[in-house]
């Protein structure tokens, strides 16, 4: 009889470090306070609140941070106006979400730092590069939507809910390892923070010491579940906390306070300080997508009133207060803007109809033999295919 | 006249109002009444102790649901889409298939698993997806799998009253099909009963959910080419009726399989499998396999070519023939 447990397993465990009392007993163990639930701004009202200014962040960048936002705003308005003519397939609006995008984006770093979007940041990759073609082709059913990640740092839109967080706390911990300088980010929503995804990826992530910052896109909707049904916590920035990180609460419409706060996070993850939790608190002004008709389940008194604060808006009367944006200039941005999303439109309707020989040569880098059987049946059936 | 997703709907009020222990909760299945409308009229007929929405969770859900059903609840907990029961599956495969068995078959968990699947509606990835291949190979589950809106009622209200968990998958492309006349107030339909669709002597085509539409289909072009197909629908994957199935194939003398999900290890080989334990030697023809191939769903602009289609089960078909 063996005994049990092997005796190999009987090793002793000698502590590397003397454990000092803390909550959790970690010997790296910091004490953390709960995070600040004011939601922090810079971007003022034009009245009583003040405008506060961005270190660091000259005119030019102000200049080409609104230029980002343009060309979301635009993109997404087609976008939906293409769903309506048939051009393209359901599709998840995104307006009114572009500060918290273009916000965080703006922190990174595009040679060393990746994105990790949801399907609601579907465009963030036009940001640095991507073909706004591509992006209008996944919303085509289109195989030319499908991008290389490695190409750009941008993974690939995850639609399962939070799936994605894990993949970027195993992005940040990897290049951590490596002693690379990068760090990841992760956009989800509010709805998100349920799912055992966030939980395990976020936990992982502050163990792992992995360089990663979350945005929570607090929307205040999940579809028809508003954020007082998916959690007790008086502030989903409170998770934080729970797992031993930072958490930071933003205004949402206000892309320099999202901007901020990112650049902060980033920092701590470039000195290896590992994640921290951003919510940036906002509203959906648009229904959840092209398909959802938000009046079976909410009013639309809220997101009137919310449409005359939209982020854009208020990014545009801070430049104009600063004297750094004139009406020729925001009009030639956005006319760019358009003119870009409209010749990705052509592009991708002059597309040839995709190959079919595609779905099979995706999958696997060498094809099993019963999957080439498969691809030469299949493509004998279909007319004009080469096999 | 209603469609399935009417019939279905018709099919949850009588439950509930039948017994008072069925509960209803999913994602956006309250206030909203679910994205498909599957659920509407439900928490205002039930009150939202009755017709839940719950935090975004799915894991958390049908684990719940089992917690439910120890204290004499009945959940029907509705999957948003197909792709999104997959952060469940550990719940379904470690718990809610083994719970009877880990009791020494004294405990029930009588909860309903039910989620649109399928393709055929050009949806974004993770939208289109045939998961029964998973459920049914976790023993303790039941599969049913209506393809018109009477069956989606009545085989709805037999897995709600199943003592045993019974996924049921919804095909969503048939949603809001053809209406149909169906039965007012309580309808059941008997699980492991299939349905001939319809009589044939050449060939038995076998298919179950939204392909039963297209087994039809081909059946009706070879009709004008002189070749009577027995076009059989499943209902139940499991328990499956085998005795029908097997009279059939020895009937007939020839097989085709049809299912819209990856070939390899899909429920059409078990069928397969079936027929050639148990009837090889009535068979006059190799048994065929129409089925969608060992890839992830496609992008939708290449979904047609993925999909079984009449014309391919045809073809198959014609193969067994001048075999
Ligand atoms: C695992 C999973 N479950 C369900 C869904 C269906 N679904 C798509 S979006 C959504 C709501 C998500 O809400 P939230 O996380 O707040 O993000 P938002 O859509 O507001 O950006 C749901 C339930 C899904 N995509 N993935
Ligand atoms: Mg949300």
């Amino acid at each position: 009889m063996q005994p049990w447990p092997p005796e190999a397993e009987l090793i002793e465990i000698e502590p590397k470090h003397e454990i000092k009392a803390s909550r959790t007993g970690s010997p790296e163990d910091v004490a953390l306070d709960a995070p600040d639930r004011t939601i922090r701004r810079v971007i003022g009202d034009g009245a009583s609140a003040a405008d506060r200014l961005l270190e660091g962040i000259g005119s030019e960048e102000l200049l080409a941070l609104h230029r980002d936002m343009v060309r979301l705003r635009v993109f997404d308005e087609r976008a939906v106006g293409y769903q309506r003519q048939g051009r393209i397939g359901t599709y998840a609006i995104f307006w009114g979400h572009e500060a918290i995008q273009a916000g965080a984006h703006f922190a990174l770093s595009a040679d060393s730092d990746w994105v990790f979007p949801s399907y609601r940041e579907s465009a963030i990759g036009v940001l640095r590069g991507l073909d706004p073609a591509t992006v209008l082709a996944w919303w085509r059913g289109h195989p030319a939507g499908w991008w290389n990640p490695l190409e750009l740092k941008v993974a690939g839109i995850a639609v399962p809910i939070a799936s994605q967080v894990p993949h970027a706390a195993g992005a940040a911990w990897g290049m951590r390892l490596k002693h690379e300088p990068g760090c990841a980010l992760v956009f989800f929503g509010d709805g998100a923070t349920s799912e055992g995804g966030f939980h395990e990826g976020v936990n992982f992530a502050a163990v792992m010491k992995a360089p990663l910052v979350l945005i929570c896109n607090n929307n205040g909707w999940a579809i028809s579940t508003p954020v007082a049904r998916q959690s007790r916590a008086a502030a989903l920035v409170d998770k934080a906390l729970g797992y031993g990180i930072p958490g930071v609460r933003v205004d949402g419409g206000d892309v320099l306070a999202v901007l901020e706060a990112t650049r902060e996070a980033v920092d701590r993850a470039r000195e290896g300080e590992g994640p921290t939790l951003i919510e940036a608190v906002h509203y959906r002004i648009a229904a959840h997508a092209t398909a959802d008709d938000p009046r079976l389940y909410r009013d639309d008194v809220r997101s009137e009133q919310e449409r005359h604060h939209e982020c854009l808006a208020r990014y545009e009367a801070y430049l104009r207060r600063q004297g750094i944006l004139d009406e020729a200039t925001a009009e030639q941005v956005r006319a760019d803007a358009t003119e870009e999303v409209r010749r990705a439109m052509r592009d991708v309707e002059a597309l040839p109809d995709p190959d079919p020989a595609l779905i099979f040569d995706t999958t696997y880098a060498v094809p099993p033999e019963q999957l080439l059987r498969q691809r030469e049946i299949a493509l004998a059936a279909v007319p004009g295919a080469v096999p | 006249m209603k469609t399935l997703v009417e019939a279905i709907n018709d099919g949850l009020h009588q439950e509930m109002e039948r017994d008072g222990s069925v509960l209803v909760m999913g994602e956006d299945v309250g206030r909203a009444g679910g994205v498909f409308r599957v659920t509407a009229g439900l928490q205002e007929r039930f009150g939202a102790e009755r017709c839940v929405d719950t935090p975004l969770a799915e894991a958390g859900m049908l684990g719940a649901a089992v917690g439910l059903c120890m204290v004499g609840w009945r959940p029907v907990v509705e999957m948003q889409y197909d792709a999104f029961s997959y952060p469940a599956l550990d719940q379904l495969i470690t718990h809610v298939g083994r719970y009877r068995w880990r009791s020494g078959g004294k405990m029930n968990v009588p909860l309903t698993l039910r989620m649109p699947y399928g393709g055929g509606v050009h949806a974004p990835e993770l939208h289109e997806e045939s998961p029964e291949a998973y459920y049914v190979h976790t023993p303790g589950v039941k599969v049913a799998i209506p393809a018109t809106p009477g069956d989606a009622k009545g085989l709805l209200a037999a897995a709600i009253r199943d003592p045993d968990p019974v996924v049921f998958l919804e095909p969503k492309v048939l949603y809001r099909g053809d209406r149909e006349e169906i039965p007012e107030g309580e309808h059941c339909v008997e699980l492991g009963q299939a349905r001939v669709v319809q009589d044939g002597s050449d060939a038995t085509v076998i298919a179950y959910g939204a392909m039963v539409r297209v087994a039809a289909q081909a059946a009706q072009t070879l009709a004008s080419e002189g070749v009577s197909v027995l076009v059989l629908d499943l209902r139940t994957l499991r328990p499956l009726d085998e005795e029908t199935l097997l009279e059939a194939a020895r009937r007939t003398g020839r097989v085709v399989i049809v299912q819209e999900a990856p070939r390899t290890a899909g429920f059409g080989a078990e069928l397969a499998a079936i027929v050639a334990e148990r009837a090889l030697l009535d068979l006059r023809a190799p048994i065929e396999r129409v089925t969608g191939y060992d890839v992830p769903f496609p992008y939708w602009r290449l979904e047609d070519m993925y999909l079984p289609s009449a014309e391919r089960v045809a073809s198959a078909v014609r193969r067994t023939l001048e075999y």
